[in-house]
């Protein structure tokens, strides 16, 4: 997913001379292509986040749109104040490429899991905050960054995670996707992002094969969040259950259930939340041991509707 | 035995002030009574720095505001607003009639600037140690469009305390720009007191030039030398450059200058607004 970013990053440069690329400190030879291509448009610059989103908001006030990269929790964390103030305030078409959404740098400890980028960046005005669940939407997405007025927030995965939106076409900013329907009254909705989606799939089909309609919306943009589509699909559900790789504190579960208290009041579906708890990973591993750890693998997501729905 | 700061500052020659200083000050004291608050102190030293900017250096359209080549000025020390809402509403950017609003609610003229709000301001400021960040982008932005536009970017002596300013330097000098030229008002004396004793900068002409900038230090009320300094720039082709303007805080109000509670001041009784108008007199 990240190469696949990267790539569309000199391919929409090629495209467009409004692009910049802005790394800070990744790896030697990074899209050197684009470096040899358009020396002018491509900056690798030092560890210094804070300058380096002021320099990117420096350029996006004269038309350029700059891609900026480095790992998530740097470029949320570090730079807070300039992403609200550079970015948000001006309202300016500059986008975070974030490597290392949630666990992906799990034995690399707390200081790299970005696991609080979603609530933190939602709560910013102007900010989209988007979450690919594989390579093929991520392309999908990029495309469809270019002429996007605001700034974005992209929460990369690991690299290498198993396609499952193979089938879909186009990609529109504040879009859900139904990803797998099933007869709808009283159907089970799993809503997901990023790659939590892939299992959330998995689930639906070991679920299905105990008899339930599963349904599994996949919201690739949790802000802007496509309240339409999720408020139709969940007056339609006894239970609705979210799936997050990222604190249970302000992210996906915490946008859908304010959406759904304010429109589905009084006809609300069970509602479940699977997430990160208020912790910081105890442990290492990869990015699959520390989801084990938290539930929010396949087995977990059956677990919690069998639980819920008196199943087992 | 340390000499005391302030004493110190109050012993260097700071330029006295001419007619338009003192007419563009009273704008100020408009603004401040109007809002019922205000950086005061903040302000009055950084007027001759605008002034000059304004009035013989930038190359700008106030009926055109974003005209491309302009030369850019970034206010990164936003709290200092009070004198760049003078300047700009002294040339024609807006009506002057607004400064009496300042910070009211229906007001457009807030206690930091904000960039699409005020007509002529480049950047949202207020939160420090942003400005020279967005100024190196908006230099590399010039240069890589072929724009002989310079930018200018006024920064607070207490704002250089933030390390994001440092970055922005090591920068400015890596890229070269020559464009860029950054401007400290050195008043010696930031919110909670003396410089030299909450966060020592000194020696700070050296620090500039070890982070690659061009440095000139002038008296920052010397509107010959300002204009020299200024309209010099770049100094040096392939370097950035930094003007370290030796100012006095509350410049032109005797019973404000160099003292650090005229950092910020809100509802003051009406007799000290007369005394405000009287210490900017003309003579």
């Amino acid at each position: 997913m990240r190469r696949t970013c990267l790539n569309m990053v000199y391919e929409l440069a090629q495209r467009d001379d409004r692009v910049v690329f802005i790394g800070s400190d990744l790896s030697p030879g990074l899209l050197s292509d684009m470096q040899t291509q358009f020396p002018d448009r491509y900056f690798m610059e030092g560890i210094a986040e804070a300058h380096t989103i002021g320099m990117a908001a420096g350029l996006a006030m004269d038309g350029y749109i700059p891609y900026v990269n480095t790992i998530a929790t740097f470029i949320t964390r570090r730079c807070y104040e300039q992403v609200a103030v550079d970015l948000c305030m001006h309202d300016l078409p500059v986008r975070l490429i974030a490597n290392g959404g949630g666990y992906v740098y799990a034995p690399l400890g707390p200081t790299h899991q970005a696991t609080e980028d979603i609530a933190i960046m939602r709560a910013l005005p102007n900010m989209a905050v988007v979450c690919p669940a594989d390579a093929d939407e991520m392309t999908r997405f990029m495309n469809a960054s270019l002429d996007w007025p605001h700034p974005i927030y992209i929460r990369m995965a690991k690299g290498g995670d198993p396609i499952v939106t193979a089938g879909q076409t186009g990609f529109e900013i504040g879009k859900g996707v139904l990803l797998r329907d099933a007869a709808g009254s009283d159907s089970v909705l799993l809503v997901s992002t990023g790659v939590t989606t892939t299992r959330c799939l998995a689930a639906a089909e070991a679920l299905a094969a105990r008899g339930l309609a599963v349904r599994v919306l996949h919201l690739p943009t949790v802000k802007p969040l496509d309240q339409d589509m999720l408020t139709d699909l969940a007056a339609e559900a006894q239970l609705l259950v979210t799936v997050e790789e990222h604190s249970l504190i302000g992210g996906l579960g915490s946008a859908v259930s304010d959406c759904l208290i304010d429109r589905l009041e009084g006809r609300l579906p069970k509602i479940r939340k699977l997430g990160i708890p208020d912790i910081f990973a105890k442990a290492y591993g990869g990015q699959d041991d520390l989801m084990h750890d938290v539930g929010i693998q396949a087995p977990h997501i059956v677990e919690m509707v069998e639980q819920t729905l008196g199943l087992n | 035995m340390t000499a005391d700061p302030i004493a110190l500052a109050r012993s260097l020659p700071a330029a006295p002030l001419d007619a338009r200083s003192r007419y563009l000050r009273r704008l100020t004291v408009d603004a401040l009574i109007g809002g019922e608050r205000g950086h005061i102190g903040s302000t009055m030293s950084l007027i001759e720095i605008l002034r000059v900017l304004y009035d013989s250096v930038l190359n700008y359209r106030a009926d055109e505001p974003d005209w491309a080549e302009r030369d850019r000025c970034v206010l990164s020390k936003g709290h200092g607003c009070l004198a760049l809402y003078a300047l700009l509403a002294d040339k024609g950017f807006f009506d002057p009639a607004a400064l009496t609003d300042f910070c009211r609610h229906h007001s457009f003229l807030g206690g930091h600037p904000e960039r699409g709000k005020i007509p002529g301001v480049e950047a949202s400021t207020g939160a420090l140690g942003h400005g020279l960040s967005l100024g190196v982008g908006m230099a590399l932005a010039q240069r890589m469009r072929g724009r002989s536009a310079r930018v200018f970017v006024v920064m607070g002596d207490g704002e250089i305390n933030e390390g994001s300013v440092w970055e922005a330097a090591m920068n400015a000098a890596k890229h070269r720009l020559d464009n860029l030229v950054a401007i400290v008002d050195y008043n010696k004396i930031q919110s909670a007191g003396a410089t030299a004793v909450i966060q020592d900068l000194e020696p700070l002409g050296d620090k500039w030039r070890a982070f690659g900038f061009e440095t000139q230090e002038v008296d920052g009320h010397d509107i010959t030398a300002l204009e020299q300094v200024f309209s010099a720039a770049p100094r040096a082709g392939g370097k950035p450059t930094a003007v370290i303007c030796h100012t006095v805080k509350g410049k032109g109000i005797p019973f404000a200058e160099h003292d650090p509670s005229w950092h910020h001041k809100s509802k003051l009784p009406v007799d000290v607004h007369a005394d405000l108008y009287a210490a900017l007199e003309d003579n």
